[in-house]
Order: C-alpha cells, then structure tokens, then sequence
C-alpha cells in the first residue's frame, strides 16, 4: 500500500496478490496461449484448440471467481491498490464469465457450412474461392484469443480502483471488440462500418476518459478513487476542475453503456458486427460498463453524489426515452433489440441513481438477468436464415410461430422478458431497479420508466404479432439448429424463467454481495 | 384448496400444450375434465366458506421471494369467493361452447386451421390465472397474475379471433399493459411506504391497516385506479373493450367481458377502496360521473350497433358503469348490489355472447341486418336468447334486476342525482336489447337464415345451466347474498363510511 516512490534507478517490484487476480490473470493468460496456438499449431488442429483453450481458460476464471466469493468475505485491494477484489465487483466478474462462455458458443458455432466470421477479407460468401480457401483451411482462429483478450479487459473494468487501470482497461476491452465487429462473414461492408463507426466513436469517448482522468488527477492530486472521494469530502466540492473532470469521465462511461445522448453508435454496430460478437457485446461490455460506473460512481464520486444525480437523472430519462420511443420505428431485428438495449441502458441508470444498497444490489441483479435474456434473443436471430445469412429484416419473420412454433415461442418469452412481464427474469430485475429508485426518492424516474416500459412494450408485442398473427411468406427463412447455439438458447430461456420465477437465491446472492459494498 | 384450483388447470394446460400433434379430441376432452374438475372442487369450497367466519378463509401463506417481501398469499373473501365461482363455472361451458371454434377460427373470413390444443391450453392457462388473480391476498402476487393474465387472452384474440384479430389483439395489451405498469408504479410506492413505516410489506391485511400520507395516497389510489379502469373498463378507457371483444372467438369473449373485466371492479372495491379510504371518498365525485356517463354512452353506442358482438360489449361498458357506481356509493347496498352485479353479469352477458356466437357460427355474419325472423327457424335460440336479454335489461324476475335495483337504491340514498340519471340506463337497456332482439329475431325470416339449424344438444348443454342460474338469482339471491355482505361491510368498515340514516333501510345494516 505504500506508495511507488520513483527514485531514480530504484523501482521497486509491484507486489501482486495472484491468488486474488487469479481470474483475469487466468483469462488473460488464455488469450496468450491462444496466441501461440495461432502461431505454432497446424492449421486444421487450430479451432479445435482454440475453442478447448477458450472454454479452459474461463470457466476455470470462473470456478476461481467462486471460490474467491466463498472465501473469507472478499473485501480487498490488489495490485498495489489499483484492482478491487470485493463482492460486488466479484458477482459482477461472475457475471461476466459465464455470460462470455454463453457467447463463445455462439462465436464456435460451425455446423452451418462455415464460421459466421470471414477468413480473408476480399472473400465473396458462399463463392468457390471461399470454397477452396475452406478447404485449405484458412479460418479465422484469431477470434477466440481477441475474445478472450476483451473478456480480460471487461473482467478489469469493473474492478479498477484507480482510473488509469481503467483506461487500460477500457482499451484492452475495447480494441479486439473494433477488430471482431469487422469480421462478419456476410455482408461484409455493413461489417467493416460498424468496426469502423464503433472505432471512432470509441477513441473519441477513450479521450473524454483520459481528459476527465487528467482533470480529476488536477483536482485530487490522484488517480485512485478512494483519494479522489476523500479530496471531494475535504473541499466543498464546487471546484470547475472537479466537475468537469466528473462530466468528461462520464461521457467516456456512459458511451460505453450506450446511455442517451451517447447511443448513436449502438444500432450500426449491433447490425454490423457478426451477431454472436453482437451478443458478447450486448451482454458482456454492458455489464462492465455498469460495474465500471457503479464503482465510480459509488466510490469515487458518492461524497459528490448531489452534484451528479441530476444529470444522470436527465441521462437516464433521455435514455429510455430514445430506446422505447426509436425502437418503434426499427425494421431490422437486431437494430430493434440495439434499441432495446439502450432502453435497458436507462434502467439500469435508474438503479445507479438509486444509491442505495438495494440500487446496488437491484443493478447486479438486473445485469445478470438482462445478459442471459440478451445471449438467448441474439442466439435465436443467428439460427433464423434465409439464402443471404441471417433473416435480419422483421418481415422476414412473419408468421415464424407458425413454421417454427418452438423458436418462435423462445423468441417470444425472451420478448416478454424485455418487455418487463411477470414470471420472467425482466420483470424482477425492472422491480428491483425501480422499488430501489423509489425508495431512493427518485418516483418521477421510475415513472419514466414505466412509461418508457410501455412504450417499448408495443414494439416488443409488434414483433409477436408478426411472428405469430400473420401469414408465413411462402420463402420465409428456415431455422438452422446447431447444438451449441441452441444450448445457449436453452440457457438463456431457462435462466429467464428461473430468475423470473423463483428469483430468491440470485437475489439473495446480488443482495449479499452487494451487502460487502465497493472496496475503497 | 386455493392452490390446487390454480395448479390444476395450470398443470391441465401445460399437459394439453405436450399432446402430441393430431390429438385434437383428446385436448378437449382432457380441457373439458380440468375444467370440470376445477368446477366441482370450487362449488366444494363454496359449500364450505362460513359467512360468519373471518374474512378470508381457506388462506395460505408462504414466502415467495423474500428479498422483496413477497409472499405468495391466497385467500377468499365473500366478494372473491363468488367471483371464483363466476370464473370456475364458467370456463367449462365455455370449452364446450368453443368445442369446434379452434378449427374454423375466425369464423366469418375463414383463415387456415389452427391449433386446437393450443386453443385449449391458452384456455386452461387463462382459468389458472384468473382464480389467482381473486385469490391473491398478495398485491404483488395479484399484480403478477393480473399482468400475466394478459397474455393467454392476447394469444387467444390474435390467432382465433376474427378479421381484425391482431389490431383487437394488440389495442388490448397496450391498454392493458399501460394499466399494468401504472399499478406496477403504484405497487412499489406502496411497498416502500410501508417500509418506510418499519416494515416492507406486499400482504393486503397488513396494508390495510397502514397509515399513508394523504398526498401520496392519492397519487398511489389513481395508479392502481387508473389500471383498474382501464381492465373494467371504464369511459373514458373502455375503446379497447367493443374491439377486444367483437373479434375475440366466442368463447374468449366470454371470459373477456363476464371474468377478466370484474378483474378491475373487484380492484376497485378490494384495492383501491380499502387501502386508500380517504383517497377514494375524496375522488368519488370523479369516478361517479365517469360512471354515469359510462352508463349512459355505453347505452347510446350500444343501440346504434351493426355487429351483434360489438353491441353486447358496448351494454357491458354500460353496465360496469352501475358496478362502479354501487362501489363508490360507499353504502352497503350499493357494494352488495354491485357485487352482485358483477357475478349477474358474467352469466347473462356470457349467455348473451354465446348464443350470438352460435348464431354467428351458422349465419358466418355478425351483423344484425343479416339476420331476421330466426325465431321461426330456430326458437330454442332465440328463446334463450331472449332470456339472456331480458336479464340484461334487468327485468324482475331474472337475476340482473336484484343487483341494478340494489345499485340504484344504494347510490341514492347518498347521491340522488347520478341515481336519478343512471335510472336512464335502464330505459336505454330495453331500447338496446330489444331492438335488437326485434331486428334479428322476429319479422320475416331472412334468406340466408332459412336453413339455420337450431340450438345443438352440446350448445343446450352450455347454455340450460346459465339460464337456471339466470332465473335462480333472480328469484333468490340471497346464499349469493349472504357471502358477500359481510366482506363488504368489512370494506365500508375500513372507509368509514356508515349508511346514510335510512329511507329505506336494510336489516342489519351498518347505522
């Protein structure tokens, strides 16, 4: 804990608790081996590796995480200070990981003649060329490491106690996401705009970040959050200095949760990139990007918490509001469901503003409840085909309930879901994000949101009827089972009903960990 | 007991759902017994439910998830009581009213088959959620069940319905799921008023005796009000009903209008009543105008109607603007009568909707100018038809006629002039019915309706014990009667209001 005193030539070891890094370590040093089974291993052993070192490397990250939560209450700082081990970052870390391992199975997924990711970028789909590079086994391995490296970032993320471990993170995650969002195997161009929409966007909301981390260092002399809380306490916190540090810092966060007024980038790529890469994102980054903002919000800034809740009141409200509202007009499955994360954006908003325990914990739950929903839905429109890839546009999804009752009815529940109806795992994480609101003394926020709630309900219910209540067009897209994803849509429906059901134990757990609360 | 009435057909409905594919007998069969299963065991219960006991009966109560302070709580008060019965009795008549409907779906432009068993379980599922949504004692349970309620019906409407099916199907679940999520809101405020007073709560009895803020007591009354409303529904919310109800299949019609709306009535007097007393007396000015124009719009648009279904809903609107006026006339007859009416209604609008399901069946046209002299062809329809009419109109003698007059008399001892007014609604109901009755029924018989057949052995079968229970209600109300006043003096108890000094006064009524 002391501080690194540079003197010149004497630059003493970090002192590292590996035992408790042990999961990023893990997933980090994953995606390295990954590497080298990229650069040693014979071509056609390769996805057969990458897929074994991938599913190694995290759940054994995950078995960690347990057994780290299960040990002595996990309250500590590591890494000389700059990672927090705790309980919420912990359910968060959890979270994360099994969410990833969900998506690796889309992103593995290969029954359907080839990878949903191009091997060459000048390849036509489905054209000879493509055909022989298949058979002389040019496929894009580089997938899974890049995965794993952005897991690495995410799990780092939430975790950071000081806000340059945060920008590292941020651009560890960040940067392989870029590159995956450019690799779809059809449709190449509308790929190759997301990646470029997202890269751009993406550095541009890194530097708000990094400007706000330096105006902040300006202000408290530090980049640790706990410093930057205790500076706040000891002044009356009104300095330029400090809130516009605070307003830049949460540009940078807030785009990477897609909240109003920064979401413009959300739908293009959700569209664009490869739709398993879609899932991590719409998953696994959101829930980092959540616990990155509850953990500065809650650590860093909470003695500043007056100052900040109304413009996350007003970024919460804007950001329902856009999602549902937008949502309406979306012709194209995935940009309607990139909506609909947006929407789900400002919910969560709503259990951060909370600032409670019950906010904490309602989130942490939100989180899980919304990721497993959201690699189900986008696990359900990867199997849904037509001669050119996925069916993406909604017409083509008429009367799906008719041909395909089962995948159908999935699609409907993880829907339903979204949509915040009882007995699903959306209408417990919505309640609990909202009784913590109102409980927070924030009743015009859950108001929004319950109307925003209704809103996106139409659309939600739109998409239901089209599926169920119109005809089936004579060449309407077939359904392409492949056992990994329909284990994730299995997954994904099970949890659903179950946190929605019978929520106590998940509850329970969100509540205890949150219980620990955020280490300083 | 409560629990097996929702797990049975509950469980029906998922067994239904697994038949396998071309077993179409079997689904409804297998409907048929749950239904009539659920049936028995209610009447059971009923026979059983002590009206000089406390207030629930029959209660269970367990945590669900505790994180919340959720329970999963059921009991049965007399008004719950007779409403479960209403529902329980109901539903296997309609399954037999329905027996064919699944497969010629739509009826009048003839879409491609459908699923039966589908048909079937959506059925049984809607039955398990509306004995829980009576029997909830639970706001969070009842909030669940109340919401999803929504989506059997909504399914129902939107692949069985008519031409229109999933225009009605959607109107329905938007209105009702803004309904939805404003009480969602409410329910909340609630829950964290009540821990804000120490201890978070979702348990109706502990609720009752919380002590809110007059401000926020208002707010929250209009959140669950404005649900309620809407479900009931009342003017100015009630557009989704006339579409809802015109192109749901028969038998769906049924449920919608004779159960699912006495959803948001028996929400008024259970909910919106008895957790904000001071609430409800302060809007009771509202909500009785709302009614009374309710009453009478309703009964204008009903008599302007060219589609037989979309008439009946239009005389249901009216009619649940009696309801909510005896609820808020605040007196012991007015809540008798109205809950009364409730249970009345269910069965004569349910008689009234399926027989002119049958008769749209035969004809394939839900106009009433496509009709004309069926009386000749087919008088054991039309003569039930009559029946179900007359009671409509509350006519002495049939069971409608003792709730409307126990409305009436209850709301003017307190407020004479919407009493006076909502007397229109009983002119009105006779120009509505009969007219149509006179339109269809009698006159030269039409063309297309020589070849109708009459009332099948099956659709008696439906139809005979709605009318005894018509004429039986009507004649002796009072084991209905009975069960209900004591819950609902319990609810006059708790808004303290006593009955105005008599001009005409009930025996044992509250002075």
């Amino acid at each position: 804990m002391t501080p690194v005193v540079l003197a010149a030539g004497d630059i003493p070891a970090p002192h590292l608790e590996y035992g408790r890094l042990a999961p990023i370590l893990i997933v980090l040093g994953a995606a390295s081996v990954g590497v080298l089974v990229e650069a040693l291993a014979p071509r056609a052993q390769r996805y057969g590796l990458q897929v074994l070192v991938s599913a190694v490397g995290l759940v054994a990250a995950f078995a960690w995480t347990i057994a780290l939560g299960l040990g002595d209450q996990p309250h500590h700082v590591a890494a000389m200070g700059a990672i927090g081990v705790d309980g919420p970052t912990l359910f968060i870390q959890g979270t994360i990981l099994v969410l990833a391992l969900m998506s690796m199975l889309l992103i593995a997924e290969r029954t359907h003649e080839a990878s949903p990711f191009t091997a060459q970028a000048s390849t036509v789909p489905g054209s000879p060329e493509e055909r022989e590079g298949l058979v002389a086994g040019l496929v894009q391995t580089e997938v899974f490491p890049l995965v794993l490296f952005a897991v690495g970032g995410m799990l780092i993320f939430p975790a950071s106690n000081d806000l340059l471990t945060m920008f590292v993170a941020l651009e560890v995650m960040s940067l392989p996401l870029y590159l995956l969002c450019g690799l779809a195997r059809r449709r190449r161009l509308l790929s190759q705009e997301a990646a470029v929409k997202y890269f751009l966007l993406g550095a541009f909301s890194s530097a708000f970040f990094l400007y706000g981390t330096a105006l902040l260092y300006g202000y408290a002399g530090s980049v640790r959050l706990s410093d930057i809380a205790a500076a706040i306490s000891k002044q009356s916190g009104t300095e330029p200095l400090l809130l516009a540090g605070v307003a830049l810092l949460s540009v940078g966060l807030l785009f990477k949760v897609g909240a109003a007024p920064f979401q413009a980038w959300k739908p293009d790529v959700y569209q664009g990139a490869p739709t398993a890469i879609t899932a991590l994102m719409a998953s696994c980054t959101v829930v980092a990007a959540v616990g990155a903002i509850l953990r500065v919000f809650y650590v860093g800034l909470e003695t500043l918490r007056w100052d900040w809740r109304p413009m996350m009141w007003a970024v919460a409200i804007l950001t329902m509001l856009t999602g549902a509202i937008v949502a309406i007009t979306q012709t194209d499955v995935k940009r309607m469901l990139a909506y609909s994360s947006i929407a789900h954006g400002g919910f969560l908003l709503t259990g951060v503003i909370a600032t409670n325990k019950a906010g904490l914990s309602g989130t942490l739950f939100y989180l899980a409840a919304y990721g497993f929903t959201t690699v189900g839905a986008f696990a359900v429109i990867t199997m849904v085909r037509d001669a050119g890839g996925e069916a993406g546009h909604l017409s083509r999804w008429a009367g799906l309930g008719k041909r395909q009752p089962l995948v159908a009815g999935t699609f409907a529940f993880f829907l339903l879901a979204f949509a915040g109806i009882p007995l699903t795992s959306g209408f417990t994480g919505k309640f609990a994000v909202f009784q913590a609101a109102v409980a927070g003394g924030a009743l015009p926020l859950v108001i929004v949101g319950v109307v925003s709630s209704a809103i996106a309900a139409f659309f939600y219910a739109r998409v239901i009827v089209l599926m169920f209540f119109s005809e089936p067009a004579a060449d309407g897209p077939s359904v392409v089972f492949s056992p990994t994803t329909a284990t994730a849509v299995a997954v994904g429906a099970f949890v659903t009903l179950v946190l929605g059901v019978i929520p106590g134990p998940a509850l329970h757990l969100a509540q205890s960990a949150a219980n620990q609360l955020f280490v300083r | 007991m409560l629990t097996a009435l929702i797990a049975i057909p509950a469980i029906g409905a998922l067994l239904v759902a697994l038949l396998p594919k071309g077993k179409d007998a079997l689904a409804k069969r297998a409907a048929l017994v749950v239904t009539l299963i659920v049936a028995v065991l209610t009447v059971v219960m009923a026979l059983r439910f002590k009206a000089d006991g406390p207030r629930f009966q029959f209660t269970e109560k367990y945590w669900w998830i505790k994180q919340f302070g959720v329970h999963y709580a059921v009991g049965v008060d007399g008004v719950a009581l007779v409403l479960i019965v209403l529902s329980a009795i109901l539903v296997p008549l309609v399954v037999l009213a329905s027996w064919n409907d699944a497969e010629r779906s739509g009826g009048v432009d003839n879409p491609p088959k459908r699923s039966v068993k589908t048909y079937f379980a959506l059925l049984l599922s809607l039955e398990a959620m509306m004995i829980g949504v009576f029997a909830a004692t639970d706001i969070f349970l009842f909030y669940v069940f109340f919401e999803a309620m929504l989506f059997p019906v909504y399914f129902i409407i939107g692949s069985y319905g008519g031409p229109q099916r999933s225009y009605a199907a959607v109107k329905f679940l938007l209105y009702s799921l803004f309904g939805g999520l404003l009480m969602l809101a409410a329910v909340i405020g609630l829950y964290v008023v009540s821990a804000n007073a120490g201890h978070g709560t979702f348990l109706f009895d502990e609720l009752r005796n919380l002590h809110i803020a007059p401000t926020t007591a208002k707010w929250l009354f209009l959140g669950f009000f404005i649900a309620f409303a809407i479900k009931a529904p009342l003017v100015p919310f009630h557009t989704w009903l006339p579409d809802a109800a015109g192109q749901a299949p028969t038998g769906a019609a049924v449920l919608i209008v004779g159960v699912l709306d006495k959803v948001g009535t028996f929400g008024m007097l259970r909910f919106c009543l008895e957790l904000f007393p001071g609430a409800a007396k302060w809007f009771t000015p509202v909500v009785l105008t709302l009614s009374v124009v309710g009453i009478v719009y309703g009964a204008v648009l009903a008599i302007g109607q060219v589609d037989i279904k979309r008439l009946i809903a239009y005389t249901s609107i009216s009619h649940f603007g009696f309801i909510t006026l005896g609820i808020f006339a605040m007196t012991t007859q007015g809540q008798s009568g109205a809950t009364l009416y409730m249970v009345n209604h269910g069965f004569s609008t349910g008689a009234l909707f399926l027989l002119a399901g049958f008769m749209i069946t035969r004809r394939g046209s839900a106009r009433i100018d496509a009709y004309g002299g069926v009386q000749k062809v087919a008088p054991l329809l039309a003569g039930t038809f009559l029946v179900a009419g007359l009671s409509g109109l509350s006519l002495p003698g049939l069971s409608s006629f003792v709730s409307e007059f126990l409305v009436l008399v209850g709301t003017f001892t307190r407020y004479k002039v919407p009493a006076v007014i909502a007397t229109v609604g009983i002119i009105l109901a006779a120009v509505y019915i009969l007219w149509m009755y006179q339109r269809t029924m009698n006159g030269p018989t039409a063309e297309a309706v020589k070849g109708m057949s009459d009332l099948s052995k099956r659709e008696l079968i439906v139809i005979a014990p709605i009318i005894a229970i018509i004429v039986a209600l009507g004649f002796y109300p009072k084991p209905v009667l009975d069960v209900i006043n004591p819950s609902v003096k319990q609810t006059l108890v708790q808004v303290h209001q006593q009955d105005p000094k008599p001009t005409i006064a009930e025996k044992g009524s509250h002075q």
